[in-house]
């Protein structure tokens, strides 16, 4: 019964087969008319290929890549060693401007200490010089005020005498009149002191 | 006859018949469009590695990214030691993806939808890999089809499972790429076909559907090659690093 079976789809399998050839080939594929050439020809031109790609083409690819990608790796560390190097430039600039600011700085202080001092100095000596007048002037002025006392009791003397002399005719001795004088004078020194 | 949508897939003799003893190998349209591919190939990446410019223009960044993209496809899933197999599997993409894109362009003819051409790649895949796996680890291969940390009752079904697994390799990756790439093929075809028997009146809705399966079989045709590239890496991954 299996075998009958198995005999009865063989036999369908044959006649399609046939019939597709009678008509067309049917699945072109399944005809095994060219199956050699089609072999030949694809060991022909993959082995070609295969040895082509191989020994010739790819290890120029290959070295392209391996020459970009070296070239890169070394840009690259160019350029971070060109990076590192700015960063201790700009550090280095740093340091510089922090040292030129203390500088500065100390310049400054070290002007202004200078100018307070010299300041200071033409203070004092404006000071002294100021003092120096005001003790000349002030010892001028107990010279004039003296000297002006003993002219006034002078100009007072000579004047009563001669006011003496005009209403009553004659003199008087010149020690009583300034005597006289010195004492109003003290009289009026005292007055003065007092008020 | 031209509206059969098989009949894209005919393979015919061009030029005189060559023969090789007894065998025919002459020179077909399948043969042709190989021929095309791999010079077409061999132009594109030649330009793209001609010039070593530091800044690469278009043709050489195409060239330096498909490899890029294939080197790194490769330490993805089969590790460093894959290194030796570059070049194979960067010409298996490249076949596989130049010929699946030769074969969108009207009348031209799909190498890959042929399974004569997808199996006989896949069956050296198979081998070669086979081959590096046992020249590898030896006889120590053979722990591939014995996974670890399984029961021993179901050791003799999982290491028969996995022999078969195995040993359908070389036809599940064979028989994917045929089969996508036929069946785009024909559906393409088919609507085609619908779009001049319907005529002007009905034909507009194949003809936009057509428009959209161009699209998809473009991606098709670069996914297939990327899986078929892929998977290769995978077996070769299995074969280097026995993880098992």
């Amino acid at each position: 019964m299996q075998k009958k079976i198995v005999f009865k789809i063989l036999l369908s399998f044959a006649f399609i087969t046939q019939a597709q050839s009678a008509e067309s080939g049917g699945m072109p594929q399944l005809n095994p008319e060219f199956w050699v050439s089609q072999i030949v020809w694809l060991v022909i031109t993959f082995g070609a290929l295969y040895i082509v790609l191989s020994k010739v083409i790819l290890p120029k690819i290959s070295d392209n890549l391996e020459i970009r990608r070296s070239q890169i790796l070394e840009n690259i560390e160019i350029a971070e060693k060109q990076r590192e190097e700015s960063e201790q430039k700009v550090k280095e600039f740093e340091k510089i401007i922090l040292n030129s600011k203390i500088e500065a700085k100390n310049i400054f202080n070290e002007a202004r200490q200078k100018v307070l001092s010299d300041i200071d100095k033409k203070r004092n000596e404006l000071e002294n010089s100021l003092e120096q007048e005001i003790v000349s002037a002030e010892e001028e002025i107990k010279a004039l005020n003296t000297s002006s006392i003993e002219n006034i009791k002078q100009i007072a003397t000579e004047t009563s005498s001669n006011l003496i002399k005009q209403l009553i005719g004659e003199e008087i001795s010149r020690d009583n009149i300034s005597s006289i004088v010195n004492e109003i004078a003290k009289k009026e020194s005292e007055k003065r002191d007092n008020v | 006859m031209a509206a059969n949508p098989m009949y894209q897939f005919n393979v015919y003799r061009i030029g005189p018949e060559i023969k090789l003893g007894d065998v025919d190998i002459s020179f077909t349209n399948a043969s042709l469009f190989m021929v095309i591919s791999t010079l077409a190939i061999l132009l594109v990446f030649n330009l793209g590695a001609k010039k070593k410019s530091l800044i690469p223009d278009k043709i050489q960044l195409l060239a330096e990214l498909s490899y890029s993209f294939v080197s790194k496809m490769i330490s993805d899933t089969a590790g460093t030691k894959a290194k030796p197999y570059f070049s194979f599997i960067f010409s298996l993409f490249m076949f596989v993806l130049f010929c699946n894109m030769f074969g969108m362009i009207p009348y031209s003819f799909t190498v890959t939808s042929h399974i004569i051409v997808t199996f006989v790649l896949a069956a050296f895949i198979f081998i070669g890999v086979t081959i590096i796996g046992f020249i590898k680890h030896g006889l120590g291969y053979l722990k591939l089809f014995v996974p670890s940390g399984v029961p021993m009752v179901l050791l003799p079904l999982i290491v028969v499972i996995e022999i078969i697994s195995y040993l359908s390799r070389p036809i599940s990756l064979s028989v994917r790429l045929f089969a996508n790439m036929m069946a785009g093929h024909t559906m393409m075809k088919v609507f085609g076909g619908f779009v001049v028997s319907l005529g002007v009146v009905g034909g507009w809705l194949p003809l936009s559907f057509s428009v959209a399966l161009t699209g998809l079989e473009i991606l098709v045709a670069f996914l297939q090659a990327y899986v078929f590239a892929i998977l290769t890496c995978i077996y070769l991954n299995d074969a280097l690093n026995l993880h098992h």
